[in-house]
């Protein structure tokens, strides 16, 4: 299980175009395991968003190949990228996205309507599990406005878990989160690691966030330039 | 992805604009209960008016024309066959007003059951005396129990029951103008002359007004045999038939028809009166031209209110696409939303379109032209509610086709990226 390649990406490159053309990523490639806990980081304009939003499918403007469980995503067509996302991928951002309108059970619940894989019932028992094992299942009920900022941070885990991803992808998910919530996160991500064998990709720019995953990749320019601490 | 989740989805994004989603509704509302009032109203009128003529008018009219014949000696000469003959100054000759053969035709026409029914008429020109005045007049010699059940006849008379003029010797409705002219009341003797220069006392036993004053003015009515006697002609003496049938559609062909067969003039309601239609119909193009403006605009009203609605919602939207909806599950959460609101107002609108009519039912309307209505005429036909509801809900599924395909559109990146 732990040597099945999770993510693969082969000599990725994208440039912008507007005004003039720039090179934001230059042939990018690497591989996520299964199991695995990889950081991207670099200073700002590096292109490491950039690389997370095409490594998750939402950027289909590049060049180079795309693997995600052994399958190339590169040229799909837009619905069936969407459910790609919707079964292999759970998203984690800086900001949570969560529905005021929704309580949090039904903001968890809110990918597993699309993929239809389980009944009604099912999802329902299968969030508040999620939210029991990042303990906040007794804010299950409430609307999700109604929570702090740390609460709905975890919320957003649990809806990226929902659908039992191969690949957590993470853009800053400690960003706007204090020293105590970071760590709550940091434990949130080791655990599922540890129980559920998830791979978990973080973009980060929070350097200690990034010492304590188990390998980090040094973005700069467009280029990756280490990789755990061994220079390319 | 069920549907029940895009309904949840819309719903949600729905209630969290409720005010903007309620005026946008009650847009449509107003627009389907104006189109039905509107057109309610106005189908009531034609109804109305139409009645006024259709009532009173036969669909077919068999008589003898005055008119010179079409075939002239000169064409029936061998020598000049082969010619185009020109003829001036022909003059008809003198011809029998009467029918002939009137038994048998009504015999024949009863037996056909394109036929709704038959009326037969006699008509006498005379004088109204008053005093040493005389005053131009039109008898009409009607069956009267036929007149009645054809042609509405006792919608028309009052102060009086119409059927006595069987039971009554000598009896006469007369038109309400007539009457005002020389003074005549119910009961009273009044004295007519016939073209024949006899004089003749009939008993008023009511009156008659037909929403035409001109009409009024000049026509009274008697029944068959007075008629006759007034024309000193046996009871078989009859110059009119008037026929009514089950189809008014097929009166030009079934006119064409008895022509040829009973070798009579007969006139079909069409040719006689062709302007009649179009105004009918120019009235409810214009009714349904407004009232399909009214929900185009309501239409603007929710796109209006769709687009806001995206751009407050673009974080949605770009959550729903990142974690897996699908361009085409965005667009039918949007367009759920609009038909919600389409449905949702459009129905609540022919409940007020209903009221509304109603109102106008209880406005009251006086008009000499109309003796039997005291109210605005309205009608409740089911299918100006069923035309307001899916148009309504054609429209704002239009309204919101656009909006939703710009929120399928919304790249997620960039909403995601810009935070």
């Amino acid at each position: 299980m732990k040597n099945e390649i999770a993510l693969e990406a082969k000599s990725i490159f994208k440039s912008f175009y507007d005004p003039v053309k720039y090179d934001v990523l230059k042939d990018i490639s690497f591989t996520i395991n299964r199991g695995e806990f990889v950081s991207i980081t670099g200073k700002s304009g590096c292109g490491k968003s950039t690389l997370l939003y095409v490594l998750s499918t939402l950027d289909t403007d590049y060049s180079g190949e795309l693997l995600i469980d052994n399958q190339s995503v590169t040229n799909k067509l837009e619905n069936e990228l969407a459910s790609v996302r919707n079964e292999k991928i759970g998203f984690v951002f800086q900001f949570h996205y969560l529905l005021n309108e929704f309580s949090v059970l039904r903001n968890v619940m809110l990918p597993g309507f699309k993929s239809n894989r389980f009944s009604e019932e099912e999802l329902e028992h299968n969030a508040f599990e999620l939210l029991k094992k990042l303990g906040i299942e007794k804010l299950a009920k409430k609307m999700a406005h109604k929570i702090s900022g740390g609460e709905k941070q975890r919320v957003a885990i649990a809806r990226a878990m929902i659908n039992n991803p191969l690949i957590l992808m993470c853009d800053e998910p400690t960003g706007n989160l204090d020293n105590k919530n970071t760590e709550i996160v940091f434990e949130i991500f080791k655990d599922l690691i540890n129980s559920f064998d998830k791979s978990i990709l973080v973009v980060t720019h929070d350097q200690k966030f990034a010492d304590q995953t188990q390998r980090t990749i040094i973005m700069e320019d467009g280029r990756i330039i280490a990789s755990s601490g061994i220079i390319y | 992805m069920k549907n029940k989740h895009i309904f949840e989805i819309a719903w949600a994004l729905l209630m969290s604009r409720s005010k903007q989603t309620l005026v946008a509704a009650i847009g449509v509302t107003f627009s389907v209960a104006f189109f039905i009032s509107l057109l309610g109203f106005m189908e009531g009128i034609n109804k109305l008016l139409d009645g006024f003529f259709l009532n009173r008018t036969p669909h077919i009219r068999l008589f003898n024309d005055v008119k010179p014949s079409a075939n002239q000696p000169i064409d029936m000469d061998s020598t000049y066959s082969g010619y185009h003959n020109f003829l001036s100054s022909i003059k008809p000759a003198q011809a029998r007003k009467e029918i002939y053969n009137v038994e048998s035709i009504i015999k024949k026409l009863n037996s056909d059951n394109r036929v709704y029914g038959v009326a037969s008429k006699v008509t006498a020109q005379a004088f109204y005396n008053l005093g040493n005045i005389e005053l131009n007049g039109i008898i009409n010699g009607i069956d009267v129990i036929q007149e009645a059940k054809l042609f509405n006849f006792s919608d028309y008379v009052f102060e009086g029951n119409f059927v006595d003029l069987n039971n009554k010797q000598n009896s006469i409705i007369l038109g309400q103008g007539v009457a005002d002219k020389i003074l005549a009341k119910k009961n009273d003797l009044i004295q007519i002359t016939t073209i024949n220069g006899e004089q003749f006392s009939l008993k008023v036993i009511g009156f008659f007004q037909s929403g035409n004053a001109e009409i009024d003015k000049v026509q009274s009515y008697v029944s068959l045999g007075t008629c006759q006697k007034l024309l000193g002609k046996p009871s078989s003496y009859i110059n009119d038939i008037q026929i009514k049938l089950n189809d008014m559609s097929l009166a030009p062909a079934i006119a064409k028809e008895y022509e040829q067969l009973f070798k009579i003039d007969a006139e079909d309601m069409q040719t006689t009166n062709a302007q009649f239609e179009t105004g009918s119909s120019a009235r409810t193009i214009i009714s349904y031209a407004v009232g399909i403006v009214l929900l185009i605009v309501a239409g603007f009203g929710i796109y209006n209110i769709l687009n806001m609605m995206i751009y407050e919602k673009m974080d949605t939207i770009a959550i729903l696409k990142a974690t897996g909806f699908s361009n085409a599950d965005v667009k039918k959460i949007f367009v759920t939303i609009s038909l919600s609101i389409g449905l949702g107002g459009a129905l609540a609108g022919a409940l007020v379109g209903l009221f509304f009519s109603g109102i106008i039912d209880l406005i009251p309307f006086n008009s000499r032209a109309a003796p039997r209505i005291d109210t605005y005429p309205v009608d409740y036909g089911i299918q100006y509610y069923s035309i307001a509801v899916s148009f309504a809900v054609i429209t704002t599924y239009f309204a919101g086709w656009f909006p939703a395909r710009k929120a399928s559109s919304v790249d997620p990146v960039e909403i995601i990226r810009g935070k």
